[in-house]
């Protein structure tokens, strides 16, 4: 099986190249390829007018399996993914059970597996039942496939607990994801502290939740020469604190959720629940510091940080609807507008999507060097489509962006040389 | 702002859930009606039909006995049907389960529902999943509002002070989770009140709350300094004991309404409490019992105020209906 990809713009980040070329794809990797007449094609794609990059890679989305099916599953939400071009998808290990032993990592790409479309990479727990006390296999989990470990939203409140993980975890250059909020500055808050935490009377996440969270980490990963990611960013602050850490030679990375780079508070209106994330919205200056750190490189990826909920997760009081944001589908589309909105240039847009991330994991993707999996999506950018959340692969309708219109259509994801999602194809079975 | 759901397409008022957005217009017009019902409570004969065949069901999820009860007599005086569910919801699932038990009561046909709930919002989101036929007051909200409590406040100023465009008021206490003073600061805007003080400790001011168009002042003395209007607040039992404030007694010496602390306001200053009052911990007891007080005004007028909401929800709603046919 071979398959060609014709005069499409290729942008591949990592090796520096934008240019209008043919693709070829052979038994599933990238070949050279030079004279087309000599070999038998069994599929041409054309790729005129359209970009064409490495599948994308998410550091983090849940499926909800196992645990909450009856939110998600594996089934639906990789199908969303490949509709949203995405190829690899981190699984936060707040699975239900927790991804803590080398079983349950090994379940969870297996059932990826099984499906055959996007990779489920799982990042393994740091502490057993996440409960910030003991140490998990770490080793263990490693050899089952974690490709980093961490607690997701789980504070390791334990200075001790956390430097000594951080410690272990780099004796087998495990990377250690870390999610700063610190829990009492967080309490039972759901806002940002600010001006529209004060006009609707919301309780708040203090900006100090995360800046304070965040020092600490710092610190450790200074102490203990960890490799550390920090999943998720949401204060102006913490971008000059990571800036100054890097500065500094830490080895430390940084990621974004897509919609902490297009919303604010200002954006929660009358209690809008779909606008209810943890780490929360914040100010405008916030939004805008976030852009600036990831133009400037501080922070390294944009993630949908995918939280699929039933209908009625949103049907609630703002405080106790369910946070969370569907977000495969419009990973790129919120990206492509950051290049619309003069934010990034595409190929950085492309490498906060692919290179970047599969650098943070350690990871042979994100690339179309000659050699490496015939993985890709190809898109066409000046295309805009309106988000219709009923109408999102996905079964997490809840996103804040329904009704948008946004740039960027995926035409087709290719994994492994085969084509794991085509427009054209999805049109003819769902009728579009 | 996003389009106000307590308005219906023609301007009228279908929700009564919070002032923000809402005209002076409106604001006069509900004190102009209340005024007209208070002479009904002084009637021997205290009803009048204007809900005559409606139903009222008082929902409240959060624990209260004077807010429901003035809301009870003012329904049963405009002849409503009235029904009083308490319920504490659990702490699982609660929005499922408050849209179904609005659901099942909407079943019933059910005209206005008042309800009370420990979460900034749900009046909201209970407005958002109603038919059109069906009206919902907000008496209290989580910190969030608590407008038919700043509507008899500014009826009780009204009475005695004649020219909201000239006066002074100073909210005192735990602005950061009260909604009262919330809903206060929204009515004394709209009402065109132009200097409008807010006065704590740093732990119970919201951030930016100079957004919503109020100074704070740190200091009781300084912001007291020639008000009109003293509007206290209630501090709750739980801030007591956290670590917001160190004391009641601590709380008492700086925050706390004296008759010495008063000499600082203007000589006609009045002073108002939505109650219940904590004597000695907020207010000194000579103070709350004192000729400036309008502490028991404002519990008749609650009566007056709650009736004329009630009234104009229903007839502004019923004639926009018939003009449209």
């Amino acid at each position: 099986m071979n398959l060609l990809i014709t005069a499409g713009r290729i942008i591949d980040p990592a090796n520096g190249i934008d240019q209008i070329q043919d693709l070829y794809i052979n038994e599933g990797k990238i070949e050279k390829f030079d004279d087309r007449t000599t070999i038998n094609i069994d599929r041409v794609i054309d790729a005129q007018n359209l970009i064409v990059c490495p599948g994308l890679i998410d550091l983090q989305a849940r499926l909800r399996e196992p645990g909450e099916e009856h939110k998600a599953t594996f089934d639906t939400e990789i199908a969303a993914a490949v509709a949203g071009g995405i190829t690899t998808i981190c699984c936060p290990p707040d699975t239900l059970p927790p991804i803590d032993t080398p079983a349950m990592a090994q379940m969870i790409r297996q059932r990826a597996n099984e499906i055959g479309l996007s990779q489920v990479l799982p990042i393994g727990a740091l502490t057993r039942s996440l409960a910030g006390e003991q140490l998990t296999d770490m080793a263990a989990l490693k050899n089952a496939g974690c490709v980093a470990l961490g607690n997701a939203e789980k504070a390791i409140n334990s200075t001790v607990v956390m430097r000594r993980a951080m410690q272990y975890a780099s004796t087998f250059d495990i990377t250690v994801f870390l999610n700063p909020l610190d829990p009492w500055l967080k309490g039972n808050g759901c806002v940002h502290e600010g001006e529209i935490s004060t006009r609707l009377g919301l309780p708040v996440i203090p900006e100090a939740a995360e800046t304070v969270a965040l020092a600490r980490e710092l610190a450790l990963i200074e102490a203990t020469g960890a490799k550390g990611h920090i999943t998720q960013l949401s204060c102006g602050r913490s971008v000059a604190t990571i800036a100054e850490a890097k500065e500094r030679g830490l080895k430390v990375t940084a990621a974004v959720s897509a919609h902490h780079l297009h919303l604010s508070e200002q954006d929660i209106g009358e209690f809008d629940t779909r606008c209810h994330v943890i780490p929360p919205l914040r100010s405008l200056a916030d939004r805008d510091a976030l852009r600036k750190g990831l133009s400037s490189g501080v922070i390294n990826a944009i993630c949908s940080d995918h939280q699929p909920h039933g209908f009625d997760a949103k049907l609630a009081p703002f405080s106790e609807s369910a946070p969370g944001i569907s977000g495969l589908e419009t990973l790129l589309s919120l990206t492509l507008q950051l290049v619309d909105e003069n934010v990034l240039t595409l190929p950085k847009a492309i490498a906060a999507l692919t290179s970047n991330p599969a650098e943070i994991l350690g990871i042979k993707a994100g690339h179309l060097s000659i050699g490496a999996q015939g993985t890709l999506c190809i898109f066409a950018p000046n295309k805009r489509w309106k988000i219709n959340a009923q109408q999102l692969k996905s079964n997490g309708t809840n996103t804040p962006f329904d009704q948008k219109s946004l740039p960027g259509v995926v035409c087709w994801t290719i994994i492994d040389g085969k084509v794991a999602f085509s427009i054209e194809e999805d049109k003819k079975i769902n009728g579009g | 702002m996003s389009p106000c759901i307590q308005l219906d397409r023609g301007g009228n008022l279908r929700h009564f859930l919070t002032l923000e957005g809402l005209s002076r217009q409106t604001l006069v017009e509900i004190m102009d009606a209340a005024e007209s019902f208070i002479s009904i409570g002084e009637r021997r004969i205290r009803k009048v039909p204007i809900l005559r065949g409606r139903t009222l069901v008082n929902l409240f999820f959060e624990d209260s006995t004077r807010t429901r009860t003035t809301f009870e007599i003012a329904a049963k005086r405009l002849s409503a049907d009235v029904i009083n569910l308490n319920s504490a919801r659990l702490s699982t699932n609660k929005g499922e389960r408050i849209l179904d038990t609005i659901r099942t009561l909407e079943a019933m046909h059910t005209d206005i529902f008042v309800i009370r709930d420990n979460c900034s919002g749900t009046s909201h989101l209970i407005a958002k999943h109603v038919p059109s036929h069906v009206h919902i007051i907000n008496a209290g909200d989580g910190r969030h509002a608590h407008p038919t409590q700043a509507m008899l406040d500014m009826f009780t100023i009204r009475q005695h002070k004649n020219d909201f465009s000239r006066l002074k008021v100073a909210i005192v206490g735990d602005i950061l989770h009260s909604r009262v003073a919330r809903s206060q600061i929204h009515a004394l805007k709209i009402l065109n009140v132009p200097d409008i003080r807010v006065i704590g400790p740093r732990t119970l001011l919201p951030t930016e709350i100079n957004k919503m168009g109020v100074t704070s002042f740190y200091e009781l003395d300084e912001g007291l300094e020639d008000v009109d209007i003293i509007m206290m607040l209630r501090l709750q039992l739980e801030r007591m004991e956290g670590h917001l404030i160190p004391s009641a007694q601590e709380y008492f010496h700086c925050y706390g309404l004296t008759a010495a602390r008063l000499q600082r306001a203007a000589p006609d200053a009045l002073i108002m409490h939505p109650g219940p009052i904590n004597r000695g911990v907020e207010i000194a007891s000579e103070v709350a019992d004192g000729s400036r007080s309008l502490i028991l005004e404002q519990v008749t007028n609650g009566i007056a105020v709650r009736m004329s909401i009630m009234a104009k929800l229903i007839t502004a709603h019923t004639d926009s209906k018939e003009k449209k046919k």
